[in-house]
């Protein structure tokens, strides 16, 4: 029998008591609504559920500091498979575990670690699950790498907002949202209120962006080691195809890194480049971002605090974005990242875009897609006609898809665009 | 098919494991973490935290000191230990969890309390890199603090309590050549070019070449160019002003090639020219910070005993006074710019060979001190990473916590100025200092189990003080309620924020790289802010 199973009301009671001075305590910094009581650690441990959105290096850290935190009703996401150099910071897994999935093997170690805590574990990607699955959670959790998933989750979690007859925002179709990213020494940590307080959109200026080589220096002037791996990545390996014409690069298979490190070694010798090293050419093919434990200990920690704030309001909440650096002492800042009014994400304001008479949908499509502005990823298009909701591209469901993709050479006037918003 | 060459040497096993760290300090900083030695005393949530984030990255060794048994609440509070580690020697459960997670570290578990060390076998903290203490009482920090000050090993001093978290840094002194600043200045020396370059640049003629070359000349030449025809109607002075500034940038204006039309062809080179104007015309200087340091005692007094660092610093003043006259060595480093690939190939050895030049020399007299005085070995690569970051020196001295916790008259200066501006984060300070007084004087936390009754005990702790400080009392009760609210509640989130930071700054200590927070650095989780205070 697992030790947790024998383990009495009693020392339950006294294993907990640290969280249940927070909760059981008044204090004047909590939240103006806060009443201590028992009873919120019943529903932290009982009712809450948080979807960790990732299981990797944040996420990890996640899953075990909110266990830690009595949290019980955990979900985690997460597509991915162990790999070597997760070793130095996702310290729930072992050398064992490679090739594994990710969210099945964090869920494993911590609900054997923390008896009590049923941790699921959805071994897909975020896309793979559906507004139903999303809308049962309390609270999300995001320890993501990449930005274009993080817009994804934060269009779901805007959709899933109800307005009233009003246009004021249904409050309890608000699920809080608290999103952490690290970069080497860098990260951030933020709180999400969908509908009520800036979300990915309304601040996507603070990302940077990514660096990028132009072509011509690529082909015509190399000057640094990387712009000779990058001309093997684009135009040599395409033009000699060393695995057949069919096989891209694989920045994880050592033979295609080291096939490009002495291409990019032949090309930089030609031109006097130095310093073409095989963890460079490694870095430059996958774009490698440094990880380091602590940087994702410190913001994972950061948001698990936001997360238990939320879920007991025995304090406020950060207000509402906090940038970390460790690497010139320990540097932090939380500032009120502010909404944009007219976000096309969480705003529920109209947005005009003007078009010539004959465009066709898919000039709007596009549009949609390219312009800075929107920067979507498949948009869904609908219009009204004679008070009616007509669906004429809708990408995500298939059959959809199918039946509307001939809309899209048809030119807005003749689809019944006579007016829309 | 082809199939290509066989697996790369370059990726062993361990550096694939660890990858993504070694792109932040590099093989050599690896290596040193490797050497290092890490003890704690006390494994409670943040002790464990802290040496998670060592262990995963490949520290040497770990040791960890306590005494304690452990119990349900460390059970609920602490990842590394599990229901059947209950009533057992928490370090040693400790030890064998976070020994999982890495078996590339050693580590030992000694089960005595640290005073009981400190009286016994004082020499035990002589081996280790650095010392964390977490969870010790007044008393035993300050003999911990005053032995460790006395034989030089650096000391980390943390708390975690409620939603308030600290940790202390202390160390005699603390050199590190590779500090990794987040904007490195570049060094041209366009103001005082050396032979090479100036030959180099001189050579040009803008307007003489095609079209095409045009677009590829680096903007270094560029203004260059555009300066030497700004000196000539200038007296040959050096272009500071914005006012000067801009006439630069017109000159770099008349420079673009017209089309037929006279319009402007838009050249990439000459727009970065434009843009590079005002921080490559900053003209080449001694830092203040470097001066000093190249000054200060250590560095002028030396003797058989003195660390590698002094003794090039040494090296590097009689540079400064004599082949560099009055600069640094140049640092070899070329930013990206647009240009054909000769034109930058030509510039960037340029400066790499006359940086190699510059450290060389240094080199030479590193050696003839060495010579001389008999002192340790120092290796050419040690001297050219010395010269390559010689603008970048940092040198952090410490101070002793024995002296913050006696609250000496500079120490309570310093508290009451930020006390009176008014710092709620020094407030936070008084309070954790209090804390620790009400421990000391009762036995427990305020408010362990009577949050109301230790209000009053508490708020006489907080006045004492604050009355040593010379200070008034806190107009409002608010921040003594919130810590008897917190009845030395250990936090698993705060202890873990804490954690990954101290972590770090171990790391820091050990690998010689990136700065280290000079020297306390204080928490809240309660409003996510945070602040450093230098005591």
């Amino acid at each position: 029998m697992a030790s947790g199973e024998t383990h009495s009301v009693e020392n339950q009671q006294r294993r907990w008591l640290n969280l249940r001075k927070l909760l059981e305590r008044s204090g004047p910094f909590s939240h103006p609504d806060f009443e201590p009581s028992a009873e919120i650690l019943d529903f932290i441990m009982d009712s809450c559920k948080v979807l960790i959105v990732g299981a990797g290096g944040l996420g990890c850290e996640l899953l075990k500091d909110l266990a830690l935190m009595g949290f019980k009703k955990l979900h985690v996401v997460d597509m991915d498979t162990i790999e070597l150099s997760n070793l130095n910071r996702q310290f729930l897994f072992r050398k064992n575990d490679i090739g594994l999935s990710k969210a099945k093997c964090a869920v494993e170690f911590v609900n054997k670690r923390v008896p009590g805590c049923e941790a699921v574990a959805h071994h897909c990607s975020i896309q793979d699950l559906d507004e139903g699955f999303y809308r049962q959670f309390h609270i999300v959790v995001c320890g993501l790498d990449s930005i274009v998933a993080r817009r994804w989750l934060n269009g779901m979690l805007m959709s899933l907002l109800q307005y009233n007859d009003d246009r004021s925002l249904d409050q309890s179709s608000v699920i809080p949202f608290v999103d952490g990213g690290t970069e080497g020494f860098k990260g951030n940590a933020r709180v999400i209120l969908p509908g009520m307080s800036a979300c990915i959109e309304c601040t996507l200026d603070l990302y940077p962006p990514q660096k990028t080589f132009p072509l011509c220096t690529i082909a015509n002037t190399p000057r640094l080691p990387e712009h000779c791996i990058e001309y093997v990545k684009v135009l040599q390996w395409a033009k000699e195809n060393p695995w057949g014409s069919s096989t891209p690069i694989d920045g994880d298979d050592p033979q295609h890194v080291t096939w490009v490190f002495e291409k990019a070694q032949d090309r930089a010798i030609k031109h006097g480049i130095s310093n073409v090293t095989y963890r460079l050419t490694q870095g430059v093919l996958k774009n490698i971002i440094p990880a380091v434990a602590s940087t994702n200990a410190a913001i994972a920690a950061c948001c698990a605090t936001e997360v238990f704030k939320l879920a007991s309001s025995c304090c406020t909440n950060m207000n509402n974005y906090m940038v970390m650096n460790i690497a010139d002492g320990v540097y932090t800042y939380t500032f009120n990242a502010e909404r944009k009014p007219d976000c096309v994400a969480c705003s529920n304001t109209t947005r005009v875009v003007e078009l010539e008479p004959d465009a066709t949908l898919q000039t709007i499509y596009d549009k949609l897609c390219e312009d800075p502005a929107f920067m979507m990823k498949s948009p869904g298009i609908t219009t009204v006609i004679n008070g009616r909701n007509k669906t004429l591209y809708m990408s995500s469901i298939k059959s959809i898809e199918e039946r509307t993709r001939d809309n899209f050479k048809k030119e807005n006037n003749r689809i019944g665009f006579i007016q829309w918003r | 098919m082809a199939s290509p060459s066989p697996k790369s040497p370059e990726q062993s096993e361990k550096t694939k494991q660890y990858d993504r760290q070694l792109r932040l300090w590099g093989d050599h900083g690896q290596t040193a973490l490797e050497h290092g030695h890490i003890c704690l005393i006390n494994a409670n949530a943040l002790g464990t935290e802290i040496l998670k984030s060592i262990v995963l990255p490949g520290v040497g060794a770990i040791t960890i000191v306590d005494d304690k048994i452990v119990s349900d609440e460390d059970i609920g509070s602490n990842f590394f230990l599990e229901c059947s580690s209950k009533s057992l020697n928490r370090g040693a459960e400790a030890l064998r969890l976070l020994l999982e997670l890495n078996p590339a570290v050693r580590g030992h578990a000694v089960q005595e309390p640290p005073d009981q060390i400190l009286k016994e076998n004082p020499e035990f903290f002589k081996s280790f890199s650095v010392v964390i203490a977490t969870a010790l009482g007044e008393k035993t920090i300050q003999e911990l603090a005053q032995h460790l000050w006395d034989i030089n090993v650096p000391l980390i001093l943390c708390r975690s309590v409620g939603f308030l978290g600290s940790f202390r840094i202390q160390m005699r002194e603390h050199a590190v050549i590779e500090t990794h600043p987040d904007n490195e200045q570049t060094d041209l020396r366009l103001d005082v070019p050396f032979q090479a370059l100036s030959d180099y640049l001189n050579c040009f003629d803008i307007d003489a070449v095609d079209l095409k070359d045009h677009g590829h000349i680096p903007w270094i030449v560029i203004i260059y160019k555009a300066v030497q025809k700004w000196q000539s109607q200038n007296a040959n002075g050096w272009p500071m002003s914005r006012k000067e500034k801009n006439e630069i940038k017109n000159i770099i204006l008349e420079f673009v090639r017209k089309d037929e039309n006279d319009v402007p062809i838009s050249e990439e080179n000459f727009e970065e020219a434009i843009r590079a104007v005002n921080t490559a015309l900053v003209p080449t200087f001694l830092p203040v910070k470097i001066q000093e340091l190249l000054y200060c005692t250590s560095a002028t007094n030396l003797s058989k005993d003195s660390a590698p660092f002094w003794v090039m610093c040494a090296a590097l003043r009689g540079f400064v006074e004599g082949e560099g006259k009055g600069k640094l060595p140049v640092k070899g480093v070329l930013p990206d710019m647009t240009a054909s690939t000769d034109h930058y190939i030509k510039l960037q050895n340029l400066y790499r060979t006359q940086a190699a030049m510059d450290a060389e020399i240094v080199y030479r007299k590193v050696l003839q001190i060495v010579a001389q005085l008999h002192c340790e070995n120092i290796s050419e690569a040690d001297v050219k990473l010395f010269c390559r970051h010689a603008h970048d020196l940092y040198l952090l001295c410490g101070s002793n916590i024995v002296t913050e916790y006696q609250l000496n008259s500079s120490v309570a200066t310093f508290i009451s100025r930020h006390l009176e501006e008014p710092d709620v984060m020094m407030v936070h300070y008084i309070m954790l200092r209090a804390a620790e007084m009400f421990q000391s004087e009762h036995c427990r936390a305020p408010g362990d189990w009577d949050p109301e009754g230790d209000i009053s005990k508490l708020k006489a702790c907080v006045t004492k003080v604050l009355s040593d400080v010379s200070c008034s009392p806190f107009p409002k009760d608010d921040h003594i309620h919130e810590m008897c609210r917190y009845g030395g509640a250990e936090i698993h989130s705060v202890s873990a924020f804490l954690g990954g930071c101290t972590a770090q700054e171990a790391i820091k200590l050990i690998t010689k790289q990136y700065k280290p927070v000079n020297n306390t650095f204080i928490f809240d989780a309660a409003s996510t802010n945070s602040a450093t205070f230098a005591f």
